[in-house]
């Protein structure tokens, strides 16, 4: 990961965050190009959500900038925001609709690429489309949430631990996953405990900082 | 303009499943005006003259039996985070779950409101402003309260803050509904009050805009 040697897409530089009056991060520097991934390691609370935050442009650093094409991030979004894919801890669905009718709507609301039906073939749902979102079991919200993301090739996937509550053929599906979405010319960063097996990622490994 | 009409009709479709907040909130505003009668007696004459009151003040309340979860299961489900990366800015989505709102809660009320008015013993001249009034009070409302909404989100008693909150701000928007059928029943021009009323309206929507993302990227912080 030589930012030297290929046309990065995402820099940051310097970043810097404080929550709560603690320093989790501190200066900060990579840049990924496309078809890069990097998976953020370190214990809990060392800052691996934040600074996925901070990447998507819903925290603020204290310090340092993040660019996407050369551009930053904060002051010129809207670039950033039509490649940007985000999953956070939460799952976004509502159990009132069906599992269809959610992805239905992030893929209208995002303007995704791919139709709801493809992306709910990656990730193994298709036969559920029709079934309330609220009958799914956690594994199965999960897989619905990473749907979203497969729905939008490309682009600049932020995963916060996207192996929550997968089993072990969904964990090999979602390494299939970012794996063809790096093939397709996609950025993924993603903080994680588990072993998901991705491929020559970069490993940035954050620590617990006083 | 796409990612505006997909969230105001998911909004729209959420409030409007079974024991969403469209059925709850007009169910509130009948049950509420209806106990009136009972409350202060059967006498056309008495509650022809109070019911453009009670009928405004019931649709104040009804905008705010919901607004608590106006924002509150976005934020809860991971929702917001997601709405507030899209490329349309969180003002845009501000208004969008306004207008959702609105359109399940003050617009029913607004049609409602002449069945009501018919219950109550409204002097025929009355109906007129009320609606009209109804009609430009009630997004004003929604605008309003969704920046309550949005204020209360890092509280945990958010639903009973929303009230005290907004309610002393809903103020004008009575003033003026009420003071446009007054103006009626004593047979000035109605159209000064109505245009007020507007005007509230017009300044409501950049105000709920720009202060309700504001309180909501402090919420997401």
């Amino acid at each position: 990961m030589d930012p030297d040697s290929r046309n990065p897409a995402l820099i940051a530089q310097s970043l810097s965050c404080e929550r709560g009056g603690r320093h989790l991060f501190a200066g900060l520097d990579f840049a990924l190009a496309p078809g890069d991934a990097l998976v953020l390691r370190g214990p809990n609370a060392s800052g691996k959500s934040s600074l996925l935050r901070v990447l998507a442009g819903l925290l603020e650093p204290t310090e340092g900038q993040v660019l996407w094409h050369g551009k930053d991030t904060r002051e010129d979004p809207a670039d950033w925001r039509r490649s940007l894919a985000f999953l956070g801890h939460g799952t976004a669905l509502k159990p009132q609709f069906s599992v269809g009718d959610n992805l239905g709507f992030w893929s209208r609301f995002e303007q995704a690429s791919r139709t709801p039906a493809e992306a709910l073939e990656a990730v193994g749902l298709s036969h559920l489309a029709d079934l309330p979102a609220s009958m799914l079991s956690a594994g199965q919200q999960r897989r619905l949430a990473l749907a979203r993301l497969a729905a939008r090739p490309g682009g600049c996937w932020l995963m916060d631990e996207p192996t929550v509550t997968l089993d072990a053929a969904s964990v090999e599906q979602l390494s299939a996953m970012i794996a063809q979405h790096r093939a397709e010319g996609g950025i993924a960063i993603l903080a994680t405990h588990e072993d998901l097996a991705v491929e020559n990622a970069a490993v940035l490994t954050l620590g617990v900082r006083s | 303009m796409s990612a505006f009409t997909a969230l105001v009709r998911r909004d729209v479709a959420l409030a409007t499943r079974r024991g969403g907040e469209a059925a709850l909130t007009l169910g509130f505003f009948v049950i509420t005006i209806a106990l009136f009668p009972f409350g202060v007696g059967p006498d056309p004459e008495l509650l022809g003259r109070i019911a453009a009151g009670i009928i405004w003040v019931t649709a104040l309340l009804a905008a705010i039996v919901s607004l608590d979860r106006l924002f509150r299961q976005d934020l809860e489900d991971g929702s917001l985070d997601l709405l507030a990366l899209s490329p349309m800015p969180l003002e845009l989505v501000v208004l969008a779950k306004c207008l959702a709102h609105w359109l399940v809660t003050g617009l029913p009320v607004t049609l409602l409101a002449p069945v009501m008015g018919m219950m109550l013993q409204l002097d025929p001249e009355a109906y007129a402003p009320l609606i009209i009034g109804l009609a430009l009070g009630t997004p004003a409302l929604s605008l309003v309260g969704a920046i309550g909404a949005s204020l209360v989100l890092g509280a945990r008693r958010g639903g009973a803050l929303i009230g005290l909150l907004v309610l002393p701000l809903y103020i004008p928007v009575l003033i003026f509904g009420i003071s446009a059928v007054e103006a009626a029943l004593a047979g000035l021009p109605v159209l000064p009050h109505i245009l007020i009323e507007g005007a509230v309206l017009v300044v409501s929507l950049p105000l709920a805009a720009f202060a309700g993302a504001g309180a909501l990227r402090l919420a997401m912080d």
